[in-house]
């Protein structure tokens, strides 16, 4: 097999500069969708049998809750190749990650306890979905938090690789703790084996809002992934060509 | 419109989370667009401060 593309991306003048050429690839797509699945979600959905229009909370909450997930795979994922292959583009990656999953954590958290108000009739219970969540966002904070405290950025690279290596552990727990314990968050409609719980018409804005969101995670790491990479090449002369205006 | 804005008596819930929402996304867009130009500036004050030096 032939591992050039590989080597090449551990290659930061060639990662900043295919950065650049995908952002917009990424963020107008993004755009597209999130806007036709406002658009549908709002508008065109039928009202819930049970929920009324109570449900439309899913649209945001629903994408919020999986791009915390999947944001912490990947950065868990890069941090494990950053440690095993000693790779700094890939340590970049997992620091561009953080802010990402840690803000969309919260935004799962806020509008879930939106949701719960209306339907469980708290916003907050200390069931498994809900504190498992709660501790991805410690997480993503810890993770952030050692970055900050440790100077040397070798050393705040391994060290924060470990933590969220280790960490990744909660991704399944979270996922499954529905089926696991009895909770009060429902079972996945959607991130199932069977077919989806849910007619075309609710689950076509939803899937909409999901690739949407999903494109925005990749057109915003590509930005912050050009950053990190920037703050960490001190001296190399491809800079000069990619900063001078 | 009134109706849609009312969401069948569930607006305090719904629109608050949309706001959240799309506040997170905003806000995202806003420090990645700024953590690059912080990082972009600063390269180029190294560079400045390196061709002095030399």
């Amino acid at each position: 097999m032939d591992w050039t593309w590989f080597h090449r991306l551990a290659s930061p003048p060639h990662v900043y500069a295919l950065a650049v050429r995908l952002t917009p690839w990424f963020a107008w797509p993004a755009a597209l969708c999130i806007a036709a699945g406002l658009w549908s979600g709002l508008v065109l959905a039928p009202p819930d049998y049970q929920q009324g229009d109570g449900f439309r909370i899913l649209y945001v909450h629903a994408p919020s809750a999986w791009m915390s997930l999947m944001v912490y795979v990947t950065m868990a994922t890069a941090a494990a190749v950053g440690l095993i292959w000693r790779m700094k583009v890939a340590h970049a990656v997992a620091a561009s990650c953080a802010p990402i999953g840690a803000s969309f954590t919260f935004a799962a958290l806020v509008t879930g306890a939106l949701w719960g108000q209306p339907m469980w009739g708290t916003y907050w219970q200390w069931d498994p979905r809900l504190t498992s969540e709660l501790v991805l966002l410690f997480l993503y904070l810890g993770y952030m938090g050692l970055r900050a405290g440790i100077e040397d950025p070798q050393r705040a690279d391994r060290a924060s690789a470990v933590l969220a290596v280790v960490g990744v552990v909660n991704v399944p727990i979270i996922h499954y703790s529905v089926t696991w314990w009895n909770s009060l968050h429902q079972a996945p409609s959607v991130m199932r084996l069977a077919k989806p719980a849910m007619p075309f018409a609710m689950l076509a804005p939803l899937l909409l809002m999901l690739l949407g969101f999903t494109l925005l995670f990749a057109a915003l790491l590509l930005t912050r992934l050009r950053a990190e990479v920037l703050a960490r090449e001190r001296a190399a002369s491809w800079i000069r060509e990619v900063v001078s205006v | 419109m009134k109706e849609f804005f009312d969401m069948g008596g569930y607006a305090a819930f719904v629109w608050p989370a949309y706001l959240v929402t799309l506040a997170v996304v905003v806000l995202n867009i806003f420090w990645a667009r700024r953590s690059l130009a912080r990082s972009r500036r600063d390269a180029r004050r190294r560079l400045q401060m390196q061709g002095e030096a030399s």
